[in-house]
């Protein structure tokens, strides 16, 4: 181990502001960040985690204050500038591209060149596949990364960052998508790069992660420093004191379900693997669903957990077989209008590809998918639609810098936010909802639970597919582990607990 | 600090309006033929027919496609209206003679135009055709079936009546600018105030989630391609009665100047962001553009070459200013 008691800091933030047309995300901040230590940086949605990091890290290059690394003040360009000084990020919004493959991702702009100076695919493919298999992502190097999962992509984005040389690596919510097994071996990644002397920034809801993996703590509070320490010296509870700067009152408590009509049942679901028609993404997976219940699915990452909901929401009608009965009565749906109409929502676990228009402001994403309400005659009244966006601001308490401000330019969370208001809004007899706490930090999460938990109440029918255990405990009625496409574990909320559906999850394959 | 922020702010959200101005000041110290009321008019009624083109071809690119076959379309859609009202239309097998009314030949040539670009929506959407390529292929289609219908030859002598679209004034204004102010205001209520418009931002600005809120992906980009096709024809109705003339090869390379006015309006080409506004005040600064280079006597060969730069400058200009924020 590097002793790091009397080290010099590898990375100097001095009094850092930054606004964006006049509104200050950032004021004053000062932060020392050590070589060989992981340092937490937490704070609730908008706090402007993210914004600092983009400035160490040279995506934004017009700031106020200093920012030096190893006593030198940095003044980098763009963030290839950035890493070939050895500060690396890893994205909170993914930023891989689409259609290249794995590889092509993991090397885009540090790609290995043979003698003559073309690109050598063997060496790259090789060491993409050592790094995958190290992260033990079971995926072909040479797939598109569109065919990834959400998860599988941030496994993607950390690899690529791992192949760059660093100094001080920078990770904004890694495992905001990631089950706690592949968590674990993030971490012991990151304790390997510690020992070697690496600075790691680590930015993460999970606080109870950072307890784990890291030494010292940041807390960050509207743009502003609000509390630093020894991640020993502190415990949960002072830390979302510092974050919120209040206690969170009243923790969530989930209300049993009274003996509701069934709502939805799924027979036999399958679900073909579009790239290899032998092989199954869900297989004979069977459940039902009462009103006002709520189903928990878990599994790890590739276990068809997705592709569940996918599958009921008719995104793949050619892959799909099985039956789906709603209210007792069969239904096909062949496309997703066909869901739509069943009273069918799906809050999708990519928010940036599949949830949000980007370029949109908040108001008009969460009247998307439900415009006939705010509507005459194929006339929109923009009053009411704004009274929509706002309504589902408070109730979910959505921070925006400013009304109208584009959908894109909101942290990290509250797009999350906005993406579950904008179903919401249609107000659906039955909810599927895909990672719906991704990035949102923790009392946004109790107010969101207790959102999903007075849905049910009404009479919604709830799916939820969580990485998070304790999401899925306290929220679930009943829970269902799939492992390897099949269905391998039925509890109900009594009877389940961690252990067993880690257990359940991880049934190995025939 | 804040306040020369503000000052840059609006100078981008007005760059062209400014543009145009500044075209205006210098032009008409240049000449004294451009700041006459005789040029406006005919400035205006040239680029009449631009706008009324372009206002389709930004709805389309706003759905993130592209419409190449608008000067084609065009030529189809004049030429079929020109020979209704000339000729009528003769059934050989049937023994069967249409005359056709005034009113009947532009109900008639519309509809071959909102057909064609309903038929382009049609192998973009069901067979999944890039836009490019199937508005290219329409581009030539469209060309040819011209062709065919005139034989080649211009259709003439379409009577007074006729003639007054192109060229008549109503209320001291030009009749091609009544049309295109009418197609503009209806353009722009529809993309701000519709369903319909608000779709065709969302498909645009991120195709795969408006497919997941439930949108109608193919329905709402049939819609555009047809009235992308249907505003094309009324293009070529007030192109052919201006000449009183409906010549095969009309609207050739007009494709070209309806994308510069979408592009230098600072519409994007990748889809999900623009305004019709943006593109009327492109419309215009190329139409002014080209008045400005006949005035000056600059040889036809620099006229190209310069309203390239100025595309180009445009479109630098905007992505300079989206890079600031
Ligand atoms: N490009 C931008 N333009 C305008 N405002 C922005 C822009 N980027 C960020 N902001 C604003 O800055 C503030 C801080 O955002 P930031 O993304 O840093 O939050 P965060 O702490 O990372 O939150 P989260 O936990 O949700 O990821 C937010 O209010 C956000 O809306
Ligand atoms: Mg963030």
């Amino acid at each position: 181990m590097v002793k790091t008691n009397n080290l010099q800091p590898v990375l100097d933030i001095r009094n850092v502001s930054k606004d964006f047309s006049g509104v200050y995300a950032l004021k004053n901040i000062n932060m020392h960040i050590f070589p060989g230590k992981v340092t937490a940086i937490i704070g609730e949605n908008g706090a402007g985690k993210s914004t600092l990091m983009k400035i160490v890290s040279g995506v934004h290059t017009d700031f106020e204050g200093e920012v030096t690394l190893n006593n030198e003040k940095i003044n980098f360009k763009n963030p290839k500038q950035a890493a070939e000084n050895g500060v690396v990020i890893i994205h909170q919004e993914l930023n891989l591209i689409p259609h290249l493959s794995v590889t092509e991702n993991v090397f885009l702009g540090q790609e290995i060149t043979n003698k003559f100076g073309l690109l050598d695919y063997r060496k790259m493919y090789k060491k993409t596949a050592e790094i995958l298999s190290k992260l033990k992502l079971e995926i072909n190097p040479s797939t598109p990364v569109n065919q990834l999962r959400v998860g599988q992509q941030q496994l993607v984005e950390i690899a690529r960052a791992l192949f760059m040389d660093s100094k001080v690596l920078i990770m904004d919510e890694p495992t905001s998508a990631i089950s706690d097994h592949e968590v674990e071996l993030l971490f012991s990644i990151i304790k390997e790069l510690r020992t070697k002397g690496v600075a790691i920034v680590y930015i993460s809801h999970k606080i109870n992660e950072l307890f784990e993996i890291a030494d010292s703590f940041e807390v960050l509070r509207d743009g502003k420093n609000a509390g630093s320490g020894e991640m020993k010296k502190t415990s949960h509870d002072d830390l979302i004191q510092m974050m919120v700067g209040r206690d969170i009152t009243g923790s969530f408590k989930k209300e049993q379900i009274t003996d509701g009509k069934e709502i939805i049942r799924v027979e036999n679901l399958c679900f073909i693997n579009p790239e290899n028609k032998t092989d199954f993404l869900v297989k004979d997976v069977s459940f039902n669903l009462k009103k006002g219940e709520i189903l928990g699915i878990c599994g790890l990452m590739g276990s068809g957990r997705t592709e569940v909901l996918e599958a009921i929401f008719g995104l793949f009608p050619k892959y799909v077989s099985g039956d789906i009965y709603i209210k007792g009565k069969k239904q096909k749906i062949k496309n997703v209008n066909d869901a739509i109409s069943a009273g069918i929502a799906l809050v999708p676990e990519d928010r940036k590809l599949q949830g949000l228009i980007l370029n949109m402001d908040v108001a008009k994403n969460t009247s998307l998918a439900n415009l006939s309400e705010v509507s005459n005659y194929g006339f929109i009244s923009s009053s009411k639609e704004k009274e929509l966006g706002l309504e589902f601001r408070k109730k979910l308490n959505t921070k925006v810098p400013s009304e109208n401000i584009e959908v894109q330019k909101l942290s990290g969370g509250n797009q999350q936010k906005v993406v579950i208001a904008k179903w919401l809004a249609t107000n659906p007899k039955i909810l599927l909802l895909d990672e719906p706490t991704r990035g949102i930090d923790v009392g946004a999460k109790t107010e969101i639970y207790n959102l999903i938990n007075k849905l049910a109440a009404q009479g919604m029918g709830i799916i939820m597919v969580s990485s998070e255990l304790p999401e899925i405990l306290a929220l679930s009625d009943n829970i269902i582990v799939l492992s390897e496409s099949k269905l391998t574990g039925r509890f109900t909320n009594k009877e389940a607990t961690e252990e067993k559906l880690m257990k359940a999850a991880l049934v190995e394959k025939e | 600090m804040t306040e020369t922020k503000q000052i840059k702010y609006y100078l981008i959200k007005f760059q062209s309006v400014i543009a145009l101005m500044l075209m205006c000041i210098v032009l008409s110290f240049m000449t004294d033929r451009f700041l006459t009321g005789e040029n406006a008019w005919n400035v205006m009624r040239q680029i009449s027919v631009n706008v009324v083109i372009s206002v389709g071809m930004t709805l389309v690119i706003l759905t993130g496609g592209i419409d190449l076959s608008v000067g084609s379309i065009l030529a189809i859609s004049g030429a079929v209206t020109a020979g209704m009202l000339k000729f009528g239309a003769e059934m050989p097998g049937l023994n069967i003679f249409l005359g056709f009314t005034l009113v009947g030949a532009l109900v008639g040539g519309t509809l071959v135009g909102t057909f064609l670009g309903w038929f382009n929506g049609l192998t973009i959407t069901k067979f999944k055709v890039p836009p490019f390529v199937a508005t290219l292929a329409m581009l030539t289609i469209a060309r040819g079936l011209t062709m065919l219908w005139t034989g080649g030859f211009p259709i003439t002598g379409l009577g007074d009546n006729f003639a007054f679209i192109g060229t008549g004034w109503f209320l001291g204004i030009p009749m091609p600018v009544w049309i295109s102010a009418v197609v503009v205001l209806a353009a722009v209520v529809l993309t701000k105030k519709t369903v319909l418009g608000r779709y065709i931002y969302a498909i645009g600005g991120n195709e795969k989630a408006a497919e997941l809120s439930g949108l109608k992906i193919k329905k709402v980009k049939m819609i555009v391609y047809a009235i992308a096709g249907a505003l094309s024809a009324i293009g070529g109705i007030i192109v052919t009665s201006r000449l009183d003339s409906a010549q095969p090869n009309a609207g050739f390379g007009f494709e070209l100047d309806s994308i510069a006015a979408v592009v230098i309006g600072g519409t994007s080409l990748s889809g999900g962001k623009g305004t019709i506004m943006g593109t009327v005040q492109g419309a215009l600064i190329i139409g002014i553009l080209n008045n400005g280079l006949v005035l000056l006597n600059v040889s036809p060969f620099w006229q190209q070459v310069i309203k390239g730069l100025v595309i180009l400058l445009a479109v630098v200009i905007e992505k300079l200013n989206s890079k600031e924020e």
